[in-house]
């Protein structure tokens, strides 16, 4: 008997929804009801991993339709490589954090039930695969609601946090204004499909094919990224992010973090590029501009915090800019009709989205091992964990190296492939897009940088110097399983730094189908070895080489150094003299972040007051400090607070019709029957 | 308590080896395609952000100071030196150093306003990424002024010694990239030997015209206050961004 891939990954899905039905029976016991539906969603991650895997290389496209759904539409499966791109992506994360859950979760254990946990995680994770899986818009919006709906309760499930609620709400109202907009967008293109007669148009085989004119097909698209954004979090429609995905479990945030952002990414590239197929060229500017002003706010926006699971959140801000800046150029490049380069962009841009689930998979998971050990998650309490934690610490240096954009990792591919499109955009027609576009390379560059700054603040702060605490817990090292999730995703990190040649080979069959041309940037004489993006004397990198140098000159350095035993001699650290050092003398996330702080202050809304009790001697040496700031994000106070309130005072004056009275309420039915009758034949 | 250390010497040390190959004395070496200019920037910056983890690790407020605001200065850097390379690249439509170099050396015009304005702007960032006078003060050890050397005021002996070496490696480095970028005038075209040592007369020669001209600069200015830097770094972008836009509207 043979199997396709698209039924290996539909088993994957069935799998996911056998273990929803088996976890509640399972709630007498919870360690086994933990260890049981965990191994269940890795295993079913491992199916859909092969899936996908399989589907890409092989270029396949292949599709099921089942037979519910309604009665003109029932629901339409299929996967391409593009689909089974993101169910890599999807799966592979979701393989590691469900091991990592097998560990983590049973910290819950004593606590609180984790039933439902265990049942809106596997609701969640086929939530993603089904979104991806999706071929006709019916579909696809039930699967964007069991995903939004899932992870609601995985927000909330800590819910005697009245953050927790607050957040949840938050998202909640952000995911739907989003979903609204992705409806009237496939309307828009089913509506001029087939007309606004039957159902048929809402298949995305439709709407392929369609030949939408031009000003539809740009507010279809408007539409769709716009709902798309508020998914992914693209500022400024970030606001839900950093509120969110703090506060639901750490194994959560991570898949949240990690892919859920990503299905939104597939949304924009598979409305815009599969879809709808042409469009003017300023909507990839305006995805441009949109990546490159999350990049940098976001990662400003991380800068100033201070607690370690927020920022990593706004991170992600930052890497979805990241991405869009990709999937943006080659937007622009497609509508100057220049595939090659548009190729060298969509892989940049994918490239990334891999990259970033993997390594913010893993430092969601290592933020995770740390609120485990420690109940903490403010930074400003932490401090030289590397010496009670040492493999979560050497496990998320290599996250933070990755996300930081520096060689031999992952995260620095896909920036130099990025900066390589960057480069290109000069042979643009346009001289204003050749004039601006090398601009978002220095932001690119900006942010990068600030992102490194950010990384060696949470990894100090947290890991390294002495802990700024009262009386450091009981902290103790992540277990096997948590471990075992948070190694693979530091492999994954290395080995997409390293080859990159061999998996971009894998993923060219992407931008074959979508764009028409390959980038083979890996193809060639050159070999494995070399990822060489349009031509050897243009560019060319070789993580193998820069990672094997790298160990060597580690290796034979930590010999020089260390071989001989007692050659290091330790002495007190130089106070001035002062002799009273202790850990809060520290320098801390919030003093570590000041200077930027000041440079960039502008961005931000900050409050910042220091009062000073003085001494009878001489204010210059005062009894007591008293310091207190508050950094905001601007764009609450410019955009929410006034939709806010406005929505308030309409609720207020539309509150007036409400009388409870039936005689009122008998007449306004009347009115709307006379209304409707003479409006509408 | 110092478990970073170690990395952070060996970090410098690539660097070294990496880069230095590539590009100083001639164009066809076989590890010369490795050194993409954007990876030669990149390695920079992971030697800094280990010296930056060290400085944190050190657990007083010196080593947090050094390393907060060397990471600020680095961050303000990196756009305009990206530009500045930018600019260079865009002159010789490629990133690979090798490359680059070729062009510009085979190039007919030497005068170009594009590459002046990058040159004029690398060197103020030069200065600001080796931790130079106006911007850093190698030789300080005043408490509130340091930036590169609180991060490894803690550091003594041989450890000291790495570190010192791989900072005068990445000035030396710097200098190398400055001079092959904007002047490769007697660089080896091929491997041998003769090629090699003549290139290696003309480097020692370009060394000690920007050795001198460091003197004048360390001598004639004074270190600028840390927030003065914003100002400084601001103008090396400007002036690269000026040279990007020179040469899209003059070439």
């Amino acid at each position: 008997m043979t199997f396709t891939p698209i039924e290996i990954i539909s088993s994957a899905v069935l799998l996911l929804f056998l273990t929803i039905l088996i976890a509640p029976l399972l709630r007498g016991r919870q360690r086994l009801l933990i260890n049981a539906s965990f191994t269940m969603a890795s295993a079913a991650s491992l199916l859909g991993l092969i899936g996908g895997v399989w589907v890409v290389a092989g270029g396949l496209t292949s599709r099921i339709i089942l037979p519910v759904g309604l009665p003109d539409l029932p629901f339409h499966l299929r996967v391409d490589p593009l689909a089974g791109f993101f169910i890599t992506v999807i799966s592979l994360l979701s393989f590691f954090v469900s091991l990592y859950s097998i560990g983590y979760v049973k910290g819950y254990i004593g606590r609180r039930p984790v039933t439902s946990l265990a049942v809106f995680y596997c609701l969640f994770l086929s939530g993603m695969l089904m979104v991806v899986l999706a071929d006709d818009a019916l579909f696809f919006l039930i699967s964007w609601e069991v995903m939004a709906a899932a992870s609601y309760f995985l927000v909330m499930f800590e819910d005697e946090r009245i953050e927790n609620r607050r957040a949840a709400l938050l998202y909640l109202v952000v995911a739907h204004v989003g979903a609204i907009a992705i409806l009237l967008s496939f309307g828009i293109m089913a509506g001029l499909t087939t007309g606004f007669e039957s159902f048929s148009g809402y298949t995305f085989d439709a709407m392929r094919q369609a030949e939408v004119p031009l000003k539809w097909s740009t507010a279809a698209f408007l539409l769709a990224l716009f709902g798309f954004a508020a998914k992914a979090g693209v500022v400024p429609l970030h606001v839900w992010l950093p509120e969110a995905h703090p506060v639901a479990p750490s194994n959560v945030s991570a898949l949240m973090s990690g892919v859920m952002l990503k299905t939104a990414i597939y949304g924009i590239v598979r409305v815009s590029f599969d879809l709808l197929g042409t469009f003017p060229w300023w909507c990839g500017a305006i995805v441009l501009i949109l990546g490159l002003i999350s990049a940098v706010m976001g990662v400003l926006y991380a800068l100033m915090q201070h607690d370690l699971k927020r920022l990593l959140a706004y991170h992600s801000v930052e890497n979805i800019g990241i991405i869009l800046i990709g999937i943006g150029l080659s937007m622009v490049f497609v509508s100057f009709n220049m595939p090659l380069l548009a190729a060298l962009g969509l892989i940049a841009g994918l490239y990334h989205t891999m990259n970033h689930a993997v390594f913010k998979g893993l430092l969601f998971m290592g933020a995770g091992a740390v609120l485990h050990a420690t109940n903490e998650r403010n930074m400003e309490e932490m401090g030289g964990l590397i010496h009670r934690m040492p493999w979560t610490a050497a496990l998320f240096l290599i996250g933070c190296v990755s996300i930081s954009a520096l060689p031999p990792f992952n995260g620095f591919v896909s920036e130099w492939l990025t900066f390589q499109a960057f480069l290109l955009s000069p042979a643009l027609p346009s001289p204003l897009l050749k004039l601006l576009i090398p601009m978002g390379a220095a932001l690119l560059a900006l942010t990068g940088a600030l992102a490194a700054a950010c990384f060696v603040k949470a990894f100090g702060v947290t890991f390294l110097g002495q802990w700024r605490g009262h009386n450091m817990p009981r902290v103790h090292e992540a277990d096997w399983f948590m471990r075992f999730g948070m190694i693979l995703g530091a492999l994954s990190c290395l080995l997409l730094g390293i080859l990159p040649a061999l998996f971009i080979d894998w993923m060219d069959i992407i931008p074959q189908q979508l764009i028409g041309t390959k980038t083979g940037a890996s193809s060639g004489a050159y070999g494995w070895l070399w990822l060489t993006p349009v031509a050897r004397e243009r560019a060319s990198y070789s993580g193998m080489i820069v990672f094997g140098g790298i160990l060597l000159v580690v290796v034979a350095a930590y010999i020089i150094l260390h071989v001989k035993p007692g050659t290091i001699r330790r002495v007190p650290v130089w106070d001035c003299g002062f002799g009273k050092l202790n850990p809060r003398m520290q320098y801390n996330a919030t003093s570590f972040s000041m200077p930027i702080r000041r440079i960039f202050g502008f961005l931000f809304n900050i409050r910042e007051r220091v009062q000073l009790t003085p001494r009878a001697i001489h204010k210059a040496f005062p009894k007591r400090l008293y310091y207190y700031l508050r950094v905001r994000d601007r764009f609450w106070s410019w955009l929410y607070k006034p939709i806010v309130e406005f929505s308030l005072f309409l609720s207020r004056y539309a509150g007036r019709l409400q009388q409870g009275r039936i005689q009122a309420y008998l007449i306004y039915s009347f009115i709307t029957i006379i209304v409707l009758l003479v409006f509408s034949r | 308590m110092n478990i970073y250390k170690f990395t952070i010497e060996c970090l410098q040390v690539t660097i070294v080896l990496e880069t230095a190959p590539a590009f100083t004395l001639s164009l066809e070496l076989p590890i010369a395609s490795t050194a993409d200019v954007i990876v030669l920037v990149a390695l920079f910056a992971i030697a800094r952000f280990f010296t930056a983890l060290a400085g944190m690790d050190i657990g007083t407020a010196f080593g947090g100071m050094g390393s907060s605001r060397e990471m600020t200065i680095a961050s303000l850097a990196e756009p305009a030196m990206l530009m500045a390379i930018f600019t260079v690249s865009l002159a010789s439509k490629s990133t690979s150093l090798s490359q680059m170099v070729h062009v510009i050396y085979s190039g007919h015009s030497i005068l170009r306003p594009s590459l002046a304005f990058a040159l004029f702007a690398f060197i103020l960032i030069a200065l600001a990424e080796t931790g130079r006078i106006p911007v850093d003060n190698p030789a300080t050890h005043l408490e509130l002024t340091m930036i590169h050397e609180a991060m490894i005021l803690e550091y003594s002996g041989r450890h000291l010694a790495l570190i010192e070496w791989a900072n005068m490696m990445k000035l030396f480095l710097f200098v190398m990239l400055g001079a092959a970028a904007f002047a490769p005038w007697g660089i080896a075209e091929t491997g041998d030997p003769g090629a090699i040592s003549m290139a290696f007369l003309f480097m020692m020669m370009k060394l000690s015209i920007v050795g001198a001209v460091l003197v004048l600069i360390e001598t004639g200015l004074a270190k600028m206050r840390i927030f003065r830097l914003t100002e400084f770094l601001g103008s090396a972008f400007l002036l690269a961004t000026l040279g990007m836009l020179s040469f899209f509207i003059l070439e």
